[in-house]
């Protein structure tokens, strides 16, 4: 393409806090409609709202896993617009003086790292939801839910530094991955608790300046992120090779058929009216309550990679899948912590135990195998006691039963046969069976050994030791 | 005087809908009222920091605890219209 | 003597000797209701099944009738604002004060008339009814706590709630002859008071004399952890140094309140009630607060810019009125159009203007300069003086009609009583004489938290007045 590209993100997270940002009401998500609601969250007259601490702690949080520096003195303003979703019509959020500033993320696309900035970190409330009979353009009526209305939000905006569709849904992978280290929140796209909106322009060199932007709005998922940006890309290319002008709008992705509609044109300005809210006094944060927030953050997935590639000899690759989510890196630290091989508990984490998960659509937060158990697996195996084989059956049956290696191994029979003796009487039936491919190998074909060692392996049932089953039967062809 | 344009602005962001006699008569009032106001440009206020907080009070906060919602039947109460579960409302599509 | 024409602390030691019971106080005041409300029209809403309930209370407010302005929110009963938007919202929930009331027993009357939203100063911008002046039943109560003023003056109330954003406590007192006191911003809660300028906005204790109203700020006034404004400092007892006197007092006269505009009758009053006090050995100085000229242009601003935000959320959609329309929008705009009177469209409308884009720094944040200027002024005079004396207002009261045509000219009324509310201070409101047979006020002015002092001084001036406890004849004669 003959075009730059330009992409700016703007991520809301909703914080697993247990109560909203102004009131006590539950954040829980999937509650029967207007019941988690009260005075306040209603926006009823005479209401006040009072900031809840956690918000402002996992804001903070937040600001410091991605790179950013903390304001000292923070303020609430009231944004003012009107929409059926926004009991008060307007939404306290934060204007000129957000809680974080100035903060970076590091992707990867290709094998390559790359910074992209992040402006600003501030803190808001979310809106209702409303919810259509038939479709939002066919429907006479708007039902409005309003359990949603005042779950805390942060809204976190990227400096324009993303060049491709590729790279926005990596940033967003990554943004998802350590907000998730660090607990903020469950970032369910599907769920709206991560949500994005994404601006985008065209220019024909990176060093001319940006060219009209579009906003991009409902991009529900990390492939829709792609996707419509990629839509996108093409459409405004479409425009300026047909000599036409982008108009600046707010377009929404429809993800059944894969193009971008106008929403709105934003040649009326919105005029937000933003103005202090006065209900709630500023927040001036401590160094005090920062350090208290850095010291309380887990290792995050960037040094985890380094660690995991350093000590412990692990591929980019293996690393990368091993801290995807913290819970699947603590559960590898903790095999490992039993276990001192780490490319062997790598492969099983990355190899069986990853397909168990996928193919039973398992988080590993309730993966039936516990940490103690995979490792009682992995000492068997080195021990010989078990194959590499058999052990796939075993961590089958594990996953199944819950029981220990130990105990599948020894009430499935499964226990390698590594007795010479046994084995070699195995040898003999099959050498007597199938002469055809003994004289194969014997006449030069190496390759009829593999059917040989074949059927050994099935009259054991598996259990006979793989290099001493090839040992016997090349002494005796 | 505030123009017709301004004022019929101003009506829209508020949400209201004004007869023309009222935007007449709202772009005479509204003129002479901020003609008043325009009082202040005359004062000086270099390094004077906006009081946007009638008191000093900084960092109010409520622990994360989760307190008791309303009854579902009370929360719809004053609702011109519901369905039981929902407040309805007219489309939100420009008809 | 009729138990309403009492006052609480007279009628609280009657209780204590056994020589009556609270039921016969509520009896009382009801059939003075029942006498006097048609002529004055103080209520939007009575409640005739409030009665004395047996509370497990010393206060001297257990078991005591009065009123509550209708945009304090009681849970169960209606509160209207004032406004016909809000004609059939029935709040889920009560305001702190009203807790605090109903904690100590205290019996909730009805909820009275107000300027609309509390946007007006005369009580005739009510969206129900016009309230009279029961002094002089053709002339205004003052505004917008109107209705609160005029049912405690009248005898229909032995205390009041009402709230002060610009003055709309402190006006209605001195027009109806009785005690009122606009808190410190933060001393009592602003919890389920209904908005019109947030950081202007305050509740506050009107009744028939200054040892009343400590009483009843005694119940009302301390921190309250839903507003996150409120100041969480102890409160005194705001009767324990009230007979203290005033000698040794540096009063501070205000030249700019004393400018022209003020009427002869007030002039003279507030001349006398200076004397009086030089008369009780305190000393009188002249204070100079330079930046008032600019208090009412800073004051329309900020509080049309709150309010314009306040009222966005009368749209409609889950309470309050709704007028059908062909979708969301035109539904809203129709509400709002019959819901709120022209003079909240009015200044819904300003406020829309100061803040929208463009226009933001030249009013708006202007305004938040100018209001901290004013601040300064009142932080330097309170170096020099314990407490300010000022008139209420330029005039007494007005008739009905007189200003409803010119709203600047109404704007104008408010010049001794939005500096307060800018600069977050207590004042205290209360009769310094009655001229033409109308009661004249003046105004206490304190350092932030000085209510005590307030009450203290305002207590002495009253024990030589003989201006307590006046209860106006409602168009019938003495």
């Amino acid at each position: 393409m003959k075009y730059k590209t330009v992409i700016g993100l703007e991520v809301h997270v909703e914080l697993k806090t247990a109560s909203k940002i102004f009131c006590g009401c539950s954040t829980e998500f999937g509650s029967p409609p207007n019941t988690n609601v009260c005075p306040v969250c209603l926006g009823l007259p005479g209401v006040l709202p009072v900031i809840n601490k956690a918000v402002v702690e996992f804001a903070i949080r937040a600001g410091l896993a991605l790179n950013c520096q903390i304001a000292n003195y923070s303020k609430f303003d009231r944004k003012n617009y009107y929409y059926p979703d926004l009991p008060k019509n307007f939404q306290t959020s934060q204007f000129d003086l957000p809680i974080c500033e100035h903060g970076w993320l590091d992707i990867e696309v290709d094998g390559n790292i790359k910074r992209i900035g992040i402006t600003r970190i501030h803190m808001e409330e979310d809106a209702g939801k409303l919810v259509h009979a038939g479709t939002i353009t066919t429907s006479d009526t708007t039902c409005v839910d309003y359990n949603r209305t005042g779950v805390p939000l942060i809204e976190i905006v990227s400096e324009p530094d993303l060049r491709t569709p590729e790279e926005a849904k990596a940033y967003m992978e990554k943004m998802r991955t350590i907000l998730q280290y660090i607990n903020v929140s469950d970032c369910k796209m599907e769920e709206g608790s991560l949500r994005c909106d994404a601006n985008i322009s065209l220019r024909l060199a990176e060093t001319e300046p940006f060219g009209t932007r579009a906003e991009l709005k409902n991009l529900n998922s990390f492939r829709s992120v792609q996707r419509g940006l990629e839509y996108e890309q093409i459409r405004q290319a479409e425009i300026l090779d047909d000599g036409g002008r982008v108009i600046q709008e707010t377009r929404s992705f429809d993800e059944a058929k894969n193009i971008t509609l106008s929403l709105r044109s934003k040649e009326q300005a919105d005029d937000y009216r933003y103005f202090p809210e006065p209900d709630l006094p500023p927040l001036m944060i401590s160094k005090q309550l920062i350090e208290n927030v850095r010291m309380q953050l887990p290792e995050l997935p960037d040094s985890r990679i380094q660690r995991l590639m350093a000590t412990d000899g692990l591929s980019v690759y293996d690393a990368n899948v091993i801290t995807s989510t913290r819970a699947f890196a603590e559960y590898y630290d903790a095999v490992r912590e039993m276990d001192g091989d780490a490319k062997l508990v790598a492969n099983w984490l990355t190899g069986e135990l990853s397909r168990l998960l996928n193919a039973n659509n398992v988080e590993i937060e309730r993966c039936p195998i516990s940490p103690q158990n995979l490792a009682g697996l992995l000492s068997l195996i080195k021990d010989g006691t078990v194959s590499g084989k058999i052990a796939k059956t075993v961590i089958e049956e594990m996953w199944q039963s819950g029981a220990t290696a130990k105990q599948v191994v020894a009430d499935k029979g499964l226990v390698q046969i590594s007795n010479v003796d046994e084995i070699v009487a195995i040898v003999e039936e099959v050498i007597l069976a199938n002469p055809q491919s003994v004289e194969d190998y014997r006449g030069g074909k190496e390759k009829a050994i593999g059917f040989l060692v074949g059927c050994v392996m099935k009259l054991s049932r598996g259990r006979a030791k793989p290099d001493l089953v090839n040992k016997l039967l090349k002494e005796r062809l | 005087m505030l123009s017709r344009e301004q004022v019929e602005k101003v009506a829209s962001l508020s949400r209201l809908q004004l007869s023309p006699q009222e935007l007449e008569k709202f772009s005479v009032q509204l003129g002479a009222i901020i003609e008043y106001m325009e009082v202040l440009n005359s004062v000086d206020t270099t390094n004077i920091e906006p009081m946007i907080y009638a008191v000093p009070t900084t960092n109010i906060y409520r622990e994360d605890i989760r307190k008791p919602s309303l009854n579902h039947v009370t929360a719809l109460q004053n609702a011109p219209e519901t369905d039981g579960e929902y407040f309805i409302a007219p489309t939100v599509v420009e008809k | 003597m009729e138990m309403f024409r009492q006052t609480i602390n007279q009628l609280h030691k009657r209780i204590s000797n056994g020589e009556i019971v609270a039921a016969d106080v509520v009896e009382s005041v009801k059939q003075r209701i029942a006498a006097v409300e048609p002529a004055v029209k103080a209520f939007i809403t009575i409640c005739d099944d409030s009665e004395a309930v047996a509370v497990e209370s010393s206060s001297p407010l257990a078991g005591m009738p009065g009123v509550v302005k209708d945009n304090i929110c009681t849970q169960g009963i209606r509160t209207t604002c004032g406004s016909r938007i809000l004609e059939n919202f029935i709040p889920p929930y009560n305001a702190t004060v009203i807790d605090r009331l109903n904690a100590v027993g205290a019996v909730v009357l009805g909820k009275t008339n107000q300027d609309e939203f509390g946007m007006g100063s005369s009580t005739e911008n009510s969206g129900y009814h016009i309230t009279c002046n029961p002094w002089d039943l053709s002339r205004v109560p003052g505004g917008s706590s109107g209705g609160s003023a005029a049912a405690v003056a009248s005898g229909q109330a032995l205390w009041a709630l009402g709230s002060d954003t610009g003055g709309s406590i402190r006006q209605p007192a001195a027009f109806c002859g009785i005690v009122g006191m606009k808190p410190t911003y933060g001393r009592v809660s602003r919890y389920g008071l209904v908005a019109y300028a947030s950081s202007l906005d305050t509740i506050g204790t009107l009744t028939r004399d200054v040892y009343d109203n400590a009483l009843l700020m005694n119940v009302i006034a301390g921190y309250d952890e839903r507003d996150s404004t409120s100041i969480n400092a102890p409160c005194e007892d705001y009767t324990a140094g009230i007979y203290d006197g005033v000698r040794g007092l540096k009063i501070g006269l205000p030249k700019q309140y004393f400018g022209e505009g003020l009427s002869a009758e007030v002039a003279a009053a507030l001349e006398q009630a200076v004397q009086t006090y030089r008369d009780l050995g305190a000393e009188i100085i002249e204070v100079d607060m330079p930046n008032t000229k600019y208090a009412l242009a800073t004051y329309y601003i900020i509080a049309t810019a709150e309010a314009s935000s306040n009222l966005a959320r009368y749209d409609g959609v889950s309470y309050g009125l709704r007028v059908e329309g062909k979708n969301i929008v035109d539904m809203s705009e129709r509400t709002r159009e019959q819901g709120f009177s022209e003079e909240v469209r009015r200044r819904i409308m300003l406020g829309t203007y100061t803040l929208s884009a463009g226009y933001y720094d030249a009013y708006y944040n202007k305004a938040l300069k100018v209001r901290r200027l004013i601040k300064n002024d009142f932080d330097a005079a309170f170096l020099q003086v314990d407490v300010l004396l000022t008139p209420v207002a330029p005039t007494q009261a007005f008739k009905i009609g007189e200003k409803t045509d010119d709203p600047l000219a109404m704007y104008l009324s408010d010049i001794c009583t939005v500096t307060v509310n800018l600069a977050g201070v207590p004042a205290l409101s209360l009769p310094c004489a009655f001229t033409n047979n109308l009661p004249v006020g003046m105004q206490l002015i304190g350092a932030p938290l000085s209510e005590a002092l307030l009450l203290r001084v305002g207590c002495a001036f009253e024990q030589t007045s003989g201006l307590a406890n006046k209860i106006a004849p409602c168009g019938g004669g003495k």
